[in-house]
C-alpha cells in the first residue's frame, strides 16, 4: 500500500490546499495519472500518482489546507489485498503548519474520510463535467462503524454540501467568504459571482490576518499576486543568501540556426512553426545532458545529479509573477517536439493547469527575456538547482568570421552556476556545448 | 473580408491572447508586440488565429505586416480580396 501525499512543489512550499479530487475511492489508477488538483501560492497544480493500484478512501476534503507530506489518500497496489479497514492518518501526526496563509481557508478543518458510497454513485471517469465539477450526491450513507448511519450523516444530507466550482472556492478563500454561508438555489453549483455577491454582503467574514513569521518574510499576502510575490521573494532570498553564484557569458552567432529555422517554418503549418526559444531550449537540454554537474540539485551539503534532464522554463504570468515549470526529459526531444512541449507548457501555466512533476522536478532552468528587449540576463539560480541559463534578445551585430566582418543575428547567453558544485571550467565547457549545438541545428 | 470584419477578427484574436486588453480603445497604429507585451509565442498564437479565421496563409516574411492593428487589418483585407 502506498501513500498519496501533498507534494512539495518547490523549495518554498510548506503547505498546499486540496482543490479538487479527480478520482474516487475504488478507481483503478496508473502511475502518472492525475489524482487531484492542489493550489499552491503559485498555481493550481495537477498532482500525479507515483503508483499503480486502487484508490482507497480520500482522507482530505477539497478546500482543506494541509502541510506538505500529509497523506491525502492511500493506493493499494494491484493484486494486493485491500486494507481491512481504512485508517485515516491522524491529523495530529502531521507537522503543524507554520502559519495559516491569510488567503487560505478560514480555519482549521477536521479531516475525515469522505463517504465512499456517496462518491461511487457519481463515478464517471469519462465525464468531463464530473471530472471538473466535483459532483456530489445527497444519497445518505453511513460513515459510522459498520457503515451505520450516524447523526452527522443525516445532518449532512438534510443540508447537502454545496457543490462549488474550483474558481469560486479559490475566490472564497481570498475574500474570506465562508462557503457554507453561500447557499445557491437547490442543486445549483456555487459560482464565482455567488461568492462575490456574498463578499459584499454584511455576513462576509473578515479575512484572517497572518502574523509575519521570519524577519525576511514579505508582508502578509492578501491576493494571489501577493502570495506569488512572497513565494518568489522567499526562493530568491534563499538563493542569494546560500548559493555562491558565478557567471559566464558567451555571445552566440545564430545565423545558421535561424536560417535553418526559417527554412523549416516555410514547410511547417503555422501551428507547428518554430521560435528561436525552442532551438535554445533544445541546445541547452543537450548540453545539460553532457554536463551532469550542472544538471541537478544541491541538497544537504552535497550535489545530487538530476534523474533525467528536465529543463525549467521561466514563464511570466499576465497578472504578474513568474513560474518555471519543466519540460520533462527535454534531452530526448527533437526541436519540433521541444516547440510543441513549450507551447503546451506556456498554455497550461497561464491556465493554471500544471502537473506536479513539472514544478517539483526541473533540474536546470532557462530564462529568456529576449522578448522584453534586454540583451543579457544574469539570473538568480532556482535553488536547490545549481545552474540557470539566461538568454537575451536576438540582435544584429557586426561579426567577424574567416577574416570578414558581416552583420549577423546574435544572442548573449549567460550561465549562472553554483560555485559549491562546479568551477568556471565546467561552466565554460557547458556554454561552448550550447553554442556548438546551435551551430548544428539540423542534428536531432 | 470587409475592413469591419477584418478589424473584428484582429480584435477577437488579441482579446483571446490578452484577455484584459482594451482593444476598442487601443491606438490603431501602435506597435502591438510592445504595447500588449506579446512574447514570441503570443505573437505566433496571433498569427495562428488570424490564419485559421481569415483562411489565409501567413508566412514568416509577412510578420512585419502584422505590426499594428491597422496594418494587420489592411493585410487581411488584401489577402482575402
Amino acid at each position: 500500500m502506498a501513500d498519496f501525499t501533498m507534494p512539495s512543489l518547490g523549495a518554498d512550499m510548506d503547505e498546499g490546499t486540496l482543490l479538487e479530487w479527480l478520482v474516487h475511492p475504488g478507481d483503478v489508477v496508473r502511475k502518472g495519472d492525475v489524482l487531484a488538483v492542489v493550489d499552491t501560492s503559485k498555481s493550481a497544480v495537477e498532482v500525479e500518482s507515483f503508483h499503480t493500484g486502487v484508490v482507497g478512501p480520500l482522507l482530505v476534503e477539497p478546500g482543506t489546507t494541509v502541510p506538505v507530506g500529509t497523506v491525502l489518500a492511500t493506493i493499494t497496489e494491484a493484486g494486493a489485498a485491500p486494507p481491512e479497514a481504512p485508517v485515516p492518518e491522524p491529523v495530529a501526526a502531521a507537522p503543524k503548519p507554520k502559519r495559516a496563509r491569510s488567503r487560505g481557508t478560514s480555519g482549521p478543518r477536521r479531516l475525515r474520510p469522505l463517504p465512499a458510497a456517496a462518491t461511487e454513485q457519481v463515478r464517471s471517469p469519462s465525464s468531463g463535467a464530473t471530472r471538473r465539477g466535483w459532483a456530489w450526491t445527497s444519497a445518505t450513507c453511513g460513515t459510522g462503524p459498520g457503515r451505520t448511519i450516524t447523526r452527522d450523516d443525516v445532518r449532512r444530507d438534510s443540508h447537502p454540501r454545496p457543490r462549488v466550482s474550483p474558481y469560486a472556492r479559490r475566490l472564497a478563500a481570498e475574500l474570506g467568504v465562508d462557503l457554507e454561508a453561500v447557499r445557491p438555489a437547490d442543486g445549483e453549483v456555487v459560482r464565482a459571482e455567488d461568492v462575490r455577491a456574498h463578499a459584499g454582503g454584511p455576513t462576509a467574514a473578515p479575512a484572517p490576518t497572518a502574523p509575519p513569521t521570519a524577519p525576511a518574510a514579505a508582508p502578509p499576502a492578501t491576493t494571489p499576486q501577493d502570495a506569488m510575490r512572497a513565494a518568489i521573494a522567499a526562493t530568491m532570498t534563499r538563493s542569494k543568501r546560500e548559493v555562491p553564484h558565478y557567471y559566464l557569458t558567451n555571445t552566440v552567432d545564430l545565423s545558421t540556426a535561424l536560417a535553418w529555422m526559417h527554412d523549416r517554418n516555410r514547410d511547417l503549418p503555422v501551428q507547428e512553426r518554430l521560435v528561436p526559444a525552442a532551438l535554445v531550449l533544445h541546445a541547452v537540454a543537450r548540453a545539460a545532458a553532457a554536463t551532469p554537474a550542472l544538471n541537478g540539485f544541491f541538497v544537504d551539503g552535497a550535489f545530487r545529479p538530476g534523474d533525467g534532464v528536465h529543463v525549467g522554463v521561466a514563464i511570466s504570468l499576465r497578472g504578474g509573477g513568474l513560474v518555471a515549470p519543466a519540460i520533462l526529459d527535454a534531452d530526448a526531444l527533437t526541436v519540433e517536439e521541444t516547440m510543441a512541449r513549450l507551447k503546451d507548457l506556456v498554455l497550461r501555466t497561464r491556465a493554471g493547469r500544471l502537473r506536479s512533476r513539472e514544478l517539483s522536478d526541473p533540474t536546470i532552468t532557462v530564462t529568456n527575456l529576449g522578448d522584453q528587449g534586454v540583451e543579457s540576463v544574469y539570473g538568480v539560480i532556482h535553488a536547490p538547482q545549481v545552474a540557470l541559463v539566461g538568454v537575451g534578445k536576438v540582435v544584429e551585430r557586426p561579426w567577424a568570421a574567416d577574416g570578414m566582418v558581416g552583420a549577423r543575428p546574435v544572442t548573449t547567453m549567460t550561465l549562472s552556476a553554483d560555485h559549491r558544485v562546479t568551477d568556471g571550467f565546467t561552466g565554460a565547457r557547458f556554454l561552448a556545448l550550447v553554442d556548438d549545438h546551435l551551430q548544428h541545428p539540423e542534428e536531432p | 473580408m470587409t475592413p469591419q470584419d477584418a478589424r473584428r477578427t484582429v480584435a477577437d484574436a488579441l482579446i483571446e491572447i490578452v484577455p484584459d486588453a482594451d482593444v476598442d480603445a487601443f491606438p490603431a497604429s501602435a506597435p502591438l508586440r510592445e504595447e500588449l507585451e506579446l512574447d514570441s509565442l503570443d505573437f505566433l498564437t496571433f498569427v495562428e488565429l488570424l490564419s485559421s479565421r481569415a483562411r489565409v496563409r501567413i508566412d514568416e516574411m509577412d510578420y512585419p505586416r502584422l505590426a499594428t492593428l491597422d496594418s494587420s487589418v489592411a493585410f487581411l483585407v488584401e489577402q482575402t480580396a
